[in-house]
Order: structure tokens, then C-alpha cells, then sequence
């Protein structure tokens, strides 16, 4: 389907924009800084709506005025509390709020953290398997965690049988670093052969609505 | 110091960066001009996330959590649409929320027009919730119930009047939740869906998180795993259908190519200048 | 009192949260969906604090630096034409919609552009600074360079030999290297989390004044 006249004016925006930030690759330039500012302001104004919209209104102003949960003006107090951190001599009161925020934020992470990041992490380590080669790899998993641990543990010096330790360790964490490196290169060559495609249907279809 | 008197590998090693940049440019507009196919090989935690969804009944709820914004588009708007183009395919019903600050106009997007091709309607086959702050804060709530941290969706629409949302309550209600993520929401889902609710969760996650998570897998506190713009042409060849993805694959070949020609060539460079030194001295 | 309180304050609640998650009582469940709720609403007020701290940046930048003007304007305006145009909920709902067009017409090409660079800056970094400088950073490479190698159609059998040595790199070392991580940041964290609760780490509360 042809693209509208008006399609056609947003997209060329687009792809001005799309060069305009490519431009910083040969050198920082008023059509980057131009582009970069601009994106700036209008994410920033996009959020702002948006957390009005889905959060203020429905947090704020639904429960309180139209179905009457006056408890909710609690939460409102000390999330305006939060406010005073812009005053120097009233900053204070902002860490009432904060305590709450703080508080129950942190308490509700720390058993679950445990759960996550530990137990179950030691769990899959040491989770019994059958046959020759999951055993293998079974042990060098083992080996390879308990060696990473070991490297990360700075309360004694790396020598004797720590030290050995901790050499197997960070080759291990070399091998991972090597394979996130190889996954990350695949993620930002996808970037941008998106805006080559998008900047490519753009000129085809500019050129299909003028010849 | 300039070229003339330099040794081979000193010039080839201190070549400008803005001519790897043109040659960047040069691979990835090739395939643009002359396109060719890629085989993609299947991966076994692409294909837990496939088979899990494609042994739902009719009705069975899944909840896409759209965690990301115009920054990972590339790589995981492909997996949402061949996700939602499964679920629909199926008659499965969704739930839908885009918990990162920048991604619900572009969930609401995708969702509509996949949706209108299946012809699945809005409130009654599937509800867009939208966004909330505070991601971590957001999941543990839903987990009480949805309607905690999301009296209305993005449309405005009270939940309660919402028929599809009208025997949806918590992830007790919810076969899996998918979440396809480009900053660490992934592991609040882990951490919060999983760890507290005990909610079947797969991830789909760039290529620079990807490695992160096979520890996830492995201990089985993820079902399956999308690992960035592979896993998505994966899962699009699991659906037979030639996505952005798939399309994508001949791009990244060139590249990938031009990288590992580049970090062969410099470090012949570096053996090289290593050995005239140590030949010097 | 501006400081003692909120660390009662931090305390009690946390400590309440922490034995909540081992109590399954209808009251606890209670307490963990209300206390949920309230953060939410908390953050929901505070959000736009830094949102404020954002303009009053920019137009403090601008006052400073003439040649910081008409980039500030251009924020600014920016910003403005989203806060307008975004009053009415439908702007967000609707297609083809002044918002709509300025998400998907300035900010996903600014947005996506700015990332999509890093291509560009791997591929620089890719050649001038993987090195195969110590037998650390060969290791890096050489697994870097096997796990890049899958995405180029080999000819088999190296294809499925490929594919089998990444599937098990990603499987096996990878996923030790990262558990290590995973356990030893996790304890960090968990330890974090505790200080905080117990008041020894202050630092979230700000400086004295």
C-alpha cells in the first residue's frame, strides 16, 4: 500500500533524525546535539503523560475520588513528603518518606534474594544427573562455580591452593565474558540493520510516490 | 607520527576507527542490495518456550510481559510478534503489560495490529494493562492480584468491567508468564514471579543479557530462554513464517564476519609488532 | 529525629517485611498487598521530582552557557509538545495522533539510532583492542570468536560442530562463570540489604545539613 503524503513528511523526519545521530560516528556536530536534545525532551514528555495517566489518575485520583479509599491520601502524604528534597533547610522530611519506600523495599528483597540468588543457584549446582557425559559436565560446572566463587573471595591472599583456585576461576569467567561478548555483538548489529531497513524503505517508497 | 617509516603492522594497527565505521556501513548495506538466505539451527531453550505455548488448550491464559523500549526494539519486537501471532493462533487468551517507561505505545502497536489479524478484539480475547513504575513493586502486586497495581488498562477501562480479566485474577490464573526484556525487569520477573509466586516464567532478552541467564535455565527457575535477535529468527522458523528476524539473519552474517576478519587482522598485526620488539631488544 | 526516626522507620518496616514472607496468615497477605500498593503510590508522587530536576537542569545550562541556548529551547519545546499533546488519554490510544507520530516518528529513530551506534563501536573496539595480549584475554577471544562464528552458515560438518561447542560453552562454563557471579553479587546485595535495614548504611538518606 502507498504511503500518504503525510507518512511519507513523518518518516523523512524520522530518517533526518536517524542521519542526524549517525553523523556523531565521523565527528560531535549541531545536527547530533540537535537530535540528541530533542529526543530528550520528548521521551521526558512522554513519560510525564504517561505516568499521569496510569499512574497518577489511576493510583491517585480513581481510588481516592471516585471510589472513596480515603486511605489512599496516606501513600499521597509521603510521596509528597519526597518533594522536600529540593529545599535545603526542609530536606529532611523527604527521609520520612524515604524510610517507607526504603524499608519495605528492601525487606521484601532480601528473602527473596536468598531464594534466587542462592538456594536455588546451589540447588541447580548440585542437582544429581546420569550418564557419562552430563557427569563431565556436571563436575566442570561444579569446579568451574566453586573456582569463580573462590576468586571473588578477597579476605586471604590468592596463593597455596586458594591461589590455583582462583586462576581456574577467572579463566572460567573468562569463558563466560567471552561468550557474552559473541552474544552481544549479534544484539548491536540488530540495531542497526533495523535503521538501515527502515531508512531503506524509506528512499524506495519516497521514490515509488514520486516516479 | 606519521605513516612514512611506520612498519607494516604500526600502520595496520593504528588505522582510523572511521574507516572500520565506513566498512561497518559497507557490510550491512550489502544484504540490503543482494539479499540471501540463512539456515537457523534450533536450540533446545527456544524450543521449550514454543512447545510449552503450542501444548496450551483453547482459553488457556498466557501473560507477555512487553519489557522493553525503542532501544531493543530490533531484537525483541520479532519475538513478541511471533509470540502473539502463536497465542492468537491458538485462541489462547492474553494479558498483556509493558512495565518499561518508553514501550507501551509501541506494545500497544504491535498487539493491536497482530490482534486485527487474527481477528482477536481487545477486552475479550486479550487485555493491554499497559505500564506501571516501579517494575519489581509491580510484579509482586500482580501476584496478589492485577487489579492492585492496575484498576484500569491503558485504555482506561476498568478491569473488573473487562470480560477477558473476568476470571483473571493473579498468576494463579496465568499458565506461564513470557517476558521479553531489555534491562533487568528480567530478573525482577525471576526473582519476584517466579521465587514468590512460583509462576512458570520464560525469558526473551537481548544478545548482551542473553549468556546471563543459562544459570536460570539450568536450575530451572526459567522454562525457556529467546536469545536476542537469534533466538527470535529460531522461534520465527519454529512458525514457519519469515519475520523481521529471519530477514535480519544475512545482516548479521556480513557483520559477524567483518568483526572476526578484523580481530584476526589485528592481532596478526599485534604477533607481529610483539615479535619485532622482543627481535629489537 | 531527622535522622533517628528514619532509621526506626527503616527498621520496623523492613524487619516486618522480611518475617511477613514467612508468615502465610491472611493478615500478613494483607499487610504485603497494602504495603505493595503504598510504594506504588509513593513512587508514583516522586517520579515527577526527578522529572522537575531534568528542566530545571536544562534551563539552569542554558542561563549558564549561550551556546547551550537554542539546544535547551529545543528540549524544552520538545517537552512541551509531548506534555500538550498528551493531556487527552485518547492521544495515547489512538493511531495516527500528534503523540503517536512523535513517539514513532522522533523517538524510536533517536532512540533506536543512538544504540544501534554501539555496532559500530564493537566493531572499532573488536579490532583495536581484543588483543591477544595474555593467555586471559586469549581465552576471551577465542571463545568469543567460536560463539560468533554460529551465526555464519559454515559448511557441515563444522556447522554442527560449531553449534555443538557454543551450545555447550553457553551451557557449561558460561553458565558456572555466571552462577559465581550470580551467588557472589546476591550475597553482596543480600548483605547491602541487611546494612540498610539495620541502619549501618546510610547513604539512601542523603547529607547532613
Amino acid at each position: 500500500m502507498e504511503a500518504s503524503w503525510s507518512t511519507l513528511l513523518w518518516q523523512g523526519g524520522a530518517v533526518f533524525l536517524t542521519l542526524a545521530v549517525f553523523s556523531f560516528l565521523y565527528a560531535d556536530n549541531p545536527f547530533y546535539k540537535f537530535a540528541e536534545r530533542l529526543w530528550v525532551g520528548v521521551a521526558t514528555g512522554y513519560w510525564t503523560m504517561l505516568l499521569y495517566h496510569q499512574g497518577f489518575r489511576d493510583k491517585v485520583i480513581l481510588p481516592i475520588f471516585q471510589e472513596g479509599k480515603w486511605y489512599y491520601f496516606i501513600p499521597v502524604l509521603l510521596g509528597l513528603l519526597m518533594w522536600f528534597r529540593l529545599s535545603p533547610q526542609l530536606g529532611w522530611l523527604s527521609r520520612y518518606a524515604l524510610g517507607f519506600y526504603v524499608g519495605i523495599s528492601t525487606g521484601i528483597f532480601i528473602p527473596l534474594a536468598f531464594k534466587t540468588a542462592i538456594f536455588l543457584q546451589v540447588e541447580g549446582t548440585i542437582r544429581p544427573v546420569s550418564g557419562f557425559w552430563p557427569t563431565v559436565n556436571f563436575l566442570l560446572a561444579i569446579l568451574g562455580v566453586i573456582c569463580g566463587l573462590a576468586y571473588f573471595y578477597f579476605s586471604r591472599p590468592h596463593t597455596g591452593v586458594l591461589g590455583v583456585m582462583s586462576r581456574t576461576g577467572i579463566y572460567t569467567l573468562m569463558i563466560g565474558f567471552g561468550a557474552g561478548f559473541g552474544l552481544t555483538v549479534m544484539g548491536r548489529v540488530a540495531l542497526l540493520v533495523q535503521r538501515v531497513i527502515f531508512t531503506r524503505d524509506y528512499f524506495v517508497s519516497l521514490w515509488g510516490k514520486l516516479f | 607520527m606519521n605513516g612514512e617509516g611506520q612498519a607494516w603492522y604500526d600502520r595496520l594497527l593504528n588505522i582510523d576507527r572511521r574507516w572500520i565505521y565506513l566498512l561497518m556501513a559497507v557490510v550491512v548495506i550489502v544484504p540490503a542490495i543482494r539479499p540471501f538466505a540463512v539456515p537457523v539451527g534450533i536450540s533446545g531453550e527456544v524450543r521449550a518456550v514454543h512447545d510449552f505455548i503450542a501444548e496450551l488448550p483453547p482459553g488457556q491464559v498466557v501473560h507477555l510481559a512487553i519489557d522493553y523500549d525503542p532501544s531493543t526494539l530490533a531484537e525483541l519486537h520479532p519475538m513478541a510478534e511471533a509470540i502473539l501471532h502463536q497465542c492468537f493462533a491458538q485462541d489462547l487468551r492474553l494479558v498483556i503489560t509493558a512495565l518499561s517507561q518508553f514501550g507501551p505505545a509501541m506494545a500497544d502497536e504491535i498487539v493491536t495490529r497482530v490482534a486485527a489479524e487474527h481477528g482477536k478484539q481487545v477486552g475479550v480475547d486479550y487485555a493491554f494493562l499497559g505500564y506501571k513504575p516501579y517494575p519489581a513493586i509491580t510484579i509482586l502486586a500482580m501476584g496478589t492480584d492485577y487489579r492492585v497495581p492496575f484498576p484500569t488498562d491503558y485504555y482506561g477501562t476498568p478491569v473488573d468491567s473487562i470480560p477477558v480479566m473476568r476470571d483473571i485474577h493473579n498468576y494463579a490464573n496465568v499458565a506461564c508468564v513470557i517476558s521479553l526484556a531489555g534491562g533487568n525487569v528480567a530478573d525482577m520477573w525471576i526473582q519476584y514471579g517466579n521465587a514468590k509466586y512460583g509462576v512458570p516464567v520464560a525469558l526473551g532478552v537481548t544478545g548482551v543479557m542473553a549468556s546471563d541467564y543459562y544459570p536460570y535455565l539450568q536450575s530451572r527457575q526459567i522454562f525457556g530462554l529467546l536469545p536476542g535477535v537469534k533466538g527470535a529468527a529460531e522461534y520465527e522458523r519454529l512458525r514457519n513464517r519469515s519475520g523481521e528476524a529471519s530477514r535480519g539473519m544475512p545482516y548479521q552474517v556480513t557483520s559477524h564476519l567483518l568483526i572476526l576478519v578484523a580481530m584476526v587482522v589485528a592481532n596478526i598485526g599485534f604477533i607481529a609488532q610483539r615479535r619485532a620488539r622482543a627481535g629489537v631488544r | 529525629m531527622k535522622k533517628q526516626i528514619p532509621i526506626l522507620i527503616v527498621f520496623i518496616t523492613g524487619l516486618v517485611m522480611v518475617l511477613q514472607y514467612f508468615v502465610p496468615h491472611a493478615t500478613s497477605e494483607f499487610l504485603f498487598t497494602y504495603a505493595n500498593d503504598f510504594v506504588i503510590v509513593i513512587g508514583i508522587l516522586a517520579l515527577p521530582l526527578g522529572i522537575f530536576s531534568l528542566m530545571r537542569g536544562t534551563v539552569i545550562k542554558a542561563k549558564r552557557d549561550p551556546r547551550e541556548r537554542f539546544y535547551a529551547i529545543v528540549t524544552i519545546a520538545g517537552f512541551l509538545a509531548m506534555v500538550i499533546a498528551g493531556v487527552q488519554r485518547s492521544q495515547f490510544t489512538t493511531p495516527g495522533t500528534w503523540l503517536q507520530n512523535m513517539f514513532s516518528y522522533v523517538m524510536i529513530p533517536c532512540q533506536a539510532t543512538i544504540f544501534s551506534m554501539l555496532a559500530f563501536y564493537i566493531a572499532s573496539a573488536a579490532y583495536r583492542a581484543f588483543r591477544v595480549r595474555t593467555w586471559l584475554a586469549t581465552v576471551l577471544l577465542v571463545t568469543a570468536f567460536i560463539v560468533m562464528l554460529r551465526i555464519v552458515p559454515l559448511p557441515e560438518p563444522l556447522s554442527g560442530w560449531n553449534s555443538a561447542i557454543v551450545q555447550w560453552i553457553l551451557a557449561v562454563p558460561n553458565m558456572a562463570s555466571k552462577r559465581a557471579i550470580i551467588i557472589g553479587v546476591g550475597l553482596g546485595a543480600i548483605s547491602y540489604s541487611m546494612k540498610i535495614i539495620l541502619g549501618i548504611e546510610r547513604g539512601y538518606m542523603g547529607g547532613d545539613r
